[in-house]
């Protein structure tokens, strides 16, 4: 009697996570499996033929500058990481453990920053990088981003779990401020700032609206504003070509993904708790 | 004679150094300390005063003028521009359309997140497979998300309207039709917020003590009325958190409208931003734009200080 009200329930269970992985996973799969069938196919409406082929794949890389957008991108996510990881973890260093003036005042400043959207703000921002000749270069999309209020907040959060004895340790030493920084204060939060790389790189990555705004040439468009200028042009209806060009975005974040996922979700629920 | 001086002047800098290094260590630790405020702080706080600080009170200004198409200021209108948005059905519009499709978003996003979340916590053989599954959209930038979607919606080759015709239903204009078109905005929103919102939940949901469903167990209790008694209040406080963010977000949206619907049809998906940029960047009406970017940042900035006084409980009931 138990086992089989058990086995029922497996069954329930088997079929409530079959169903969500199919809404979560069509669009993928149907992604991916189009982009090896030949345009002429997909604009019939055929989901299958008999000419499976990475023509697609070929045609993206060699017609488009796809693999220029990813560079792109992956030049303005790292630098963007790497200032933010920088800035970000020295504002918080000076919010926990230097005495001034106007410390908390000042922070609270800061965190009052997250409460503006920079949608809100792309308008003065744009004549600054115009007036700074930053327009159309890699330095428009990092500069705006070299620190972040979120980051400042999330590592000050970090920092104050560090322990005053430690502190009091370093002093003991003799360690100067840039010293305790740098050896004791960045080894010791490397959880959180391995989420801030990880959530500062996304973010960079995933920008739409303001790269759009300031850069014209496939020199420096990012990626998703590559894809943007693909679906747009004569490619439009090149339906296969436009989901070659759609996987060979996805799957490096995605295997990035997989592969950080461990690390990633214990570094989030660290940052969720807190 | 100038070196001369800047050797005085670096001999007077380095006397107080050499005095108090004779005394105790402790000495002259707020000057210290203000020193290297200035090192550590000043990088983060020029970019926040030139591209945060400055562009708000910039905003602010121009949305009291009238300006040229250089986005130059001409006449003073004071709130006239605030006066024409909030009597124009068109902005009206345009506004309640943003609140449909961010409460739509958030409270889907909130339901199917917990549904994910609850679903990989089955103890299941593969649940392992389920759970990388379930996180996957987070890999999925706007882009990609808008041509998945894209394809999945088109009325001649898409999926849905494949399926529809084969079941003989009607077939959609997904993307040309206002109601369908926001449905469909809605839909491929939440599906790549649910990546996230997944990871979150489910992170939560092991921090639930095993005792509480063990003692339930024990009762009797249904599953259900084990989800709202004991689940739900558990991980109450990850829930709010979820849905501000969610709401935020959703209040910020651009990309997937831009490349999904730009706006239509008949500015039925024509979202607050998408507005600003419209109007900022297509019709070269920056003073107006301002001033629907102070309307859109106030409503934001409730939402993020509702944010706050929530973290804050929660901080201190922990």
């Amino acid at each position: 009697m138990i086992e089989a009200h058990s086995k029922r329930q497996k069954i329930l269970e088997y079929t409530v996570l079959l169903i969500l992985t199919i809404f979560i996973l069509i669009p993928f799969i149907l992604g991916f499996w189009t982009s090896f069938l030949p345009t002429a196919d997909i604009s019939k409406g055929a989901l299958w033929s008999s000419h499976l082929s990475l023509d697609n794949y070929v045609a993206a890389i060699t017609q488009t500058p796809i693999i220029r957008y990813l560079f792109n991108s992956l030049v303005v996510s790292i630098l963007t990481m790497l200032a933010q990881l920088l800035f970000c973890s020295m504002s918080a260093y000076a919010f926990v453990f230097l005495k001034f003036k106007g410390r908390d005042g000042l922070f609270y400043l800061v965190l009052a920053t997250m409460m503006l959207p920079f949608e809100a703000e792309v308008i003065p921002n744009f004549a600054t990088v115009r007036s700074l000749n930053l327009l159309n270069h890699y330095a428009v999309m990092v500069v705006p981003f070299l620190t972040s209020a979120f980051g400042i907040f999330m590592l000050r959060q970090a920092f104050l779990q560090i322990p005053t004895e430690v502190k009091e340790a370093a002093d003991v030493e003799g360690l100067s401020h840039w010293q305790f920084y740098a050896r004791v204060v960045l080894p010791y939060s490397r959880i959180s700032l391995l989420t801030l790389a990880a959530y500062s790189f996304l973010a960079s990555w995933n920008q739409y609206l303001w790269p759009m705004l300031t850069t014209f040439s496939d020199n420096f468009r990012p990626v998703q504003d590559g894809l943007r200028q693909l679906q747009s042009q004569e490619t439009f209806n090149n339906w296969g070509m436009i989901q070659a060009s759609a996987a060979i975005v996805v799957i490096p974040t995605l295997l990035v993904l997989f592969i950080g996922q461990h690390y990633f979700k214990s570094g989030l629920n660290e940052g969720a708790v807190k | 004679m100038e070196q001369q001086v800047t050797n005085n002047s670096k001999k007077l800098k380095q006397l107080p150094q050499n005095l108090s290094s004779l005394k105790t260590v402790s000495y002259d630790v707020n000057a210290r300390d203000k020193l290297h405020a200035i090192w550590f702080l000043g990088p983060s706080l020029l970019v926040l005063a030139v591209f945060v600080f400055y562009p708000m009170l910039r905003t602010l200004y121009l949305s009291l003028f009238l300006t040229n198409n250089l986005g130059k200021p001409t006449v003073f209108v004071g709130l006239q521009n605030y006066w024409s948005l909030l009597t124009s059905s068109s902005y009206l519009a345009s506004l309640q359309a943003t609140f449909v499709y961010v409460i739509a978003v958030s409270i889907l996003t909130l339901i199917f997140g917990l549904l994910l979340a609850q679903a990989a916590s089955f103890k299941v053989k593969g649940s392992n497979f389920f759970r990388t599954v379930f996180s996957g959209t987070m890999g999925v930038s706007v882009s990609v998300a808008a041509i998945f979607w894209l394809f999945m919606f088109n009325p001649s080759i898409g999926l849905l309207d494949q399926i529809a015709s084969v079941l003989h239903l009607p077939v959609i204009n997904w993307l040309t039709q206002p109601g369908w078109a926001m449905t469909a905005i809605v839909i491929s929103t939440v599906w790549m917020n649910l990546g996230f919102t997944f990871l979150i939940f489910f992170g939560a949901l092991q921090t639930v003590p095993v005792n509480l469903y063990e003692a339930a167990q024990i009762e009797g209790v249904s599953k259900s009325y084990q989800f709202f008694h004991i689940t739900l209040p558990m991980i109450s406080p990850t829930v709010f958190f979820v849905s501000i963010i969610t709401l935020i977000e959703s209040f910020k949206s651009f990309g997937l409208i831009d490349l999904m619907t730009a706006g239509g049809p008949n500015n039925a998906t024509n979202l607050l931003v998408y507005r600003i940029y419209q109007d900022a960047f297509l019709n070269g009406n920056y003073g107006l734009a301002s001033t629907e970017s102070v309307i859109l940042a106030i409503i934001i900035a409730i939402f993020t200080f509702l944010q706050f006084k929530i973290l804050e409980k929660r901080v201190t009931y922990q």
